[in-house]
């Protein structure tokens, strides 16, 4: 039976998921704050859970088949927030089961979605997990699993493929998969050494850097204070997240690339990066003159600040906020909101349905258009020098629908359940697409806690879809995937 | 001089009749025997049937005494294998090697001694779209040949009755055309040459002239002979193989431009290989259904370049027939060439004697800097330097009215001031154009364009510019 084997595996997830655990409870022991107790118990819970899984499905190990990796991943992800929302269970005073599994869950999916209210008070230790899950989740726990764990095999690639994002997924940086995904975990955590130290240099503490330099490679959002960036009102600092947002906005297979080159050529030469630059840059300007023009800052200096940082933030599906932007002109969030449904790249650690889905579409239109025209003409949709496959179109157009109907459907869920039309239409869109704060009673100035068990459940199943792109946790409720 | 050809294709055959003409011992080595049994026949060389790359059976060819190898086989790697061979095992000093890949450019330092010992690489296609692109930037001239690193050209332009100079003798020329330098090298009239130009020698409508003059003035002396035309803005090629390839990569910036191909699968390839705005259409060049639905009649020049002589033939005829103003053809078979050039073909490219040029210029003594077949390889323009003074070299400090040239052959232009006194190349020179005269003098040192009627006169020519120690 399949399903052993798979739960063989998962029980090996779990058991490093409990050895992550012991960060924060080094942080609680080291701390003697209130939460020793509570990451205490999760961690030995966690780690016997993963023991008895390993252990009685010991018999069905084999190695796997394509479809057990989706299988696996799904379960995976499922299974590690609820290990993950454990200790924050124990540890918050009044947050409830359904609150911790979705706090979990956002973290686990660098969403940066928070339903905590009052941040600033929780102990240190909690904190740490919060954004460490968000570090480890932003590139994926089976990227890294594969990455340091020779346990997956032959298989290894199939699950690499359904947890990293993007159309295009048969590019290996190296001949073995492990090797690719240790050079991209390297890169991960090269970025994230750059981003802690030029925060702490900017002027943050040392913990404020580590835990925010978690939640920015990462793309999450995530922060140990309710005002967010807000909290340290520093320019400098603001700038130091925009640069790092915008480095992890591109493909970090990329930076590989630019480290064999020796030259920056591979990113100048991408046309998803130089896409994303440039659409992000386009939109920043375009704020400026807005907000200048109906006269919310009086400087453009101000209005630079303010729509360069929030641009990036929500473009890049990260989700800090250093002001309640929900009170400029409608058209403004929204239009951020709408950025960060495609803006970052694939094989970054951003959300949404990625640029290079949305350049594909763009040119197979363009090709339509000319083929009215000319009807005997050849114009195969080509990036970056080569022909895209209508293999891979079909793929990305089916992509598409799926998501314009899970959008419909998870808004009507949440119209049905009573929230206003705002509400749900951005909630949707900010829990799909993996960026955190919407607008409405989910804005950058309220959080999820908010919401009743029911909406908080469909906006844990939208992270959760997004964050594997759809179809590899769809395809888990089609009968064929079950038939033998 | 003794030339080993290898590969007996379209390119390696052009190249063995064009040199064996001139007095040289050819030996050809190919694998087909039929190939090479029709070859024999026709001209007069050895053949060797057999495996190229295999020292055995260049050993067999002569190789041992060849002055030079020259390797036309289809495919790139044989080409730089041979000249390895060549270089490594026995020794040959000139090796020249056709090869297709842009990769392998003239001066890539894989080609060096150490490398394939390749000394100069030709690739026909190449030399093809470079004469394509100078028909297109001059849209009057039926060709345009350089020399000089670009500073003279020479042009053949066929003379309508609108042009201000035609039914203008020549010595009126100065007059009509005062500041533009120039020299009419020859004139062919009903495929003829008209021999003893001179000053009374009238110009007429649908004379095919040769004009020697500097690239500055080209435009002015093509605009006073040969049709008003307007640069080509639209181009439809047809054909997408490695010329059409090459030629749509370079000039899809200042053109518009259709390129059908009637491969789908090569299709593909062109539209990766292309930008967007480069239509490839998927199709046949002689469909007139297609070339009707893509507005052939608003194209201002059409280009055939499939591999298919007839199909080039007949798509053009039909483009013209549909409002195309200018139609150009690749034809690889001389009989046809001559058949349709200058009928409804505005001009018909003969590939082979495209890059025979380069290799003249490598192939023959003296210091040629330059050689351009002309009338696909009837007649000759070329370029070399004056490297004797007066008294080793029998055209140094001469008039050129003292020269004995023969018939028809005619001195065009002089190119002065490119090399220091000692014959070394001048940097950052400043060279003069001189159009000879009757009275000009010939220095040390003079780039001298020489325009040859016929062939075989070639030899007599070379003799004027070597040097010998033992002259007087």
């Amino acid at each position: 039976m399949g399903t052993l084997a798979v739960v063989a595996l998962v029980g090996r997830m779990v058991g490093l998921f409990a050895l992550l655990m012991l960060l924060p409870l080094a942080f609680a022991l080291a701390g003697g704050d209130a939460a020793v107790q509570a990451f205490a118990a999760s961690t030995a819970l966690t780690a016997a859970a993963g023991v008895t899984m390993g252990l009685a499905t010991r018999r069905f190990r084999r190695e796997l088949q394509p479809r057990d990796g989706f299988v696996l991943v799904g379960l995976t992800w499922l299974v590690l927030p609820a290990f993950g929302a454990l200790p924050l269970w124990l540890a918050v005073p009044g947050l409830g089961a359904t609150n911790a599994y979705f706090e979990a869950m956002s973290a686990f999916t660098a969403t940066g979605a928070t339903a905590i209210q009052g941040l600033d008070a929780l102990p240190l230790s909690v904190n740490v997990w919060r954004c460490f899950m968000m570090w480890v989740g932003g590139l994926g726990i089976i990227v890294l699993a594969v990455a340091i764990l020779p346990l997956l095999g032959v298989g290894g690639s199939q699950l690499f493929k359904a947890e990293t994002a993007g159309p295009l997924k048969d590019q290996k940086l190296t001949p073995r998969i492990a090797d690719t995904a240790r050079a991209i975990w390297g890169t991960y955590g090269l970025l994230s050494v750059g981003c802690f130290l030029a925060y702490r240099a900017a002027g943050m503490s040392w913990i404020d850097a580590f835990l925010h330099m978690c939640t920015t490679v990462s793309l999450g959002g995530f922060s140990s204070y309710d005002a967010s960036f807000g909290a340290f009102d520093s320019p400098l600092i603001e700038g130091v997240a925009i640069v790092f947002m915008l480095l992890a906005g591109i493909n970090l297979m990329l930076y590989y690339a630019v480290w064999r080159a020796r030259s920056l050529r591979p990113i100048a030469a991408n046309p998803e990066a130089r896409a994303f630059y440039g659409v992000v840059a386009g939109t920043i300007a375009l704020l400026v003159g807005y907000l200048l023009w109906f006269g919310y800052y009086p400087t453009w200096q101000e209005a630079l600040r303010h729509a360069a940082f929030h641009v990036v933030s929500i473009a890049t599906t990260t989700g800090y906020a250093s002001y309640d932007y929900a009170q400029w002109p409608l058209f403004a969030p929204l239009l951020m909101i709408l950025l960060g449904t495609f803006a970052t790249c694939a094989g970054s650690t951003g959300g949404g349905i990625k640029m290079v889905r949305m350049l594909l579409l763009l040119k197979q239109a363009r090709r339509e258009l000319v083929r009215i025209v000319h009807p005997h003409v050849v114009n195969p949709v080509v990036l970056g020098g080569r022909q895209v496959s209508d293999r891979v179109m079909q793929s990305v157009i089916a992509f598409m629908m799926i998501y314009g109907a899970t959008l419909t459907g998870f808004t009507l869920l949440l119209l049905f359940s009573g929230l206003d039309a705002v509400t749900s239409f951005t909630a949707v869109l900010a829990c799909v697409n993996n960026i955190g704060p919407g607008l409405g009673d989910v804005g950058p100035a309220v959080n999820y806690g908010g919401l009743s068990d029911f909406q908080t459940w469909v906006c844990t199943f939208a992270m959760l879809l997004g964050r594997l792109e759809l179809l590899a946790v769809l395809v888990l409720f089609t009968p064929q995937f079950w038939r033998r | 001089m003794k030339i080993l050809i290898l590969g007996a294709g379209r390119v390696g055959e052009s190249v063995a009749e064009s040199l064996v003409s001139e007095r040289n011992d050819i030996t050809v080595v190919d694998t087909d025997p039929a190939r090479l049994a029709v070859l024999q026949e026709r001209l007069d060389l050895r053949t060797v049937a057999g495996n190229g790359i295999q020292p055995s059976v260049l050993q067999e060819a002569g190789i041992e005494d060849t002055d030079m190898v020259i390797s036309c086989a289809p495919a790139d790697e044989t080409n730089l294998v041979v000249c390895k061979v060549a270089h490594e095992r026995f020794g040959v000093p000139t090796r020249i090697a056709r090869v297709r890949s842009d990769e392998f450019a003239d001066g890539n330092p894989l080609l060096d001694k150490k490398g394939f010992a390749v000394d100069k690489v030709i690739c026909p296609e190449q030399s093809v779209t470079d004469y394509i692109r100078k028909l297109i930037e001059y849209p009057a001239a039926l060709q345009v040949l350089e020399f000089a690193h670009g500073l003279v050209s020479l042009i053949a332009v066929r003379a309508v009755a609108e042009g201000p100079l035609v039914r203008h003798a020549l010595g009126e020329i100065p007059a009509l055309l005062p500041g533009l330098q120039m020299r009419i090298v020859a004139i062919y009239r009903q495929d003829k040459a008209l021999v003893d130009l001179d000053g009374a020698t009238r110009i007429e409508p649908g004379d095919e002239v040769f004009v020697l003059a500097a690239t500055e003035h080209i435009r002015a002396i093509l605009e006073a002979l040969g049709k008003m035309a307007r640069p080509a803005r639209r181009i439809m090629i047809a054909g997408g193989g490695k010329v059409g390839l090459r030629l749509a990569r370079q000039i899809h910036a200042e053109h518009e431009l259709k390129l059908i191909e009637p491969n789908r699968a090569r299709c593909d390839y062109l539209a990766t290989q292309l930008p967007p705005q480069v239509l490839v259409l998927h199709g046949d060049s002689t469909d007139e259904d297609l070339l009707g639905d893509e507005h052939i009649g608003q194209m201002d020049l059409f280009i055939a370049l499939t591999s298919d002589d007839e199909d080039n033939i007949m798509s053009c005829l039909l483009a013209k027939r549909m409002g195309v103003p200018r139609v150009l053809a690749v034809i690889n078979r001389r009989a046809y060439a001559d058949l349709v050039q200058g009928t409804a073909i505005d001009i018909a490219i003969s590939p082979a004697h495209a890059v025979l040029g380069e290799l003249l210029a490598f192939v023959r003594r003296g210091d040629v800097e330059a050689v351009h077949s002309l009338r696909r390889g009837a007649a000759e323009a070329l370029e070399a330097i004056v490297r004797g003074d007066p008294r080793t070299c029998r055209i140094a400090g001469r008039r050129v009215d003292e020269l004995k040239l023969p018939a028809g052959a005619q001195i065009g232009a002089i190119v002065r001031g490119l090399h220091l006194a000692d014959g070394s190349v001048a940097e950052n020179a400043t060279p003069r154009v001189i159009i000879a005269h009757h009275d000009t003098t010939i220095l040390q040192h003079d780039h001298v364009i020489v325009f040859v009627p016929r062939k075989r006169m070639v030899r007599e020519i070379e003799k004027l510019f070597q040097v010998s120690a033992t002259f007087f």
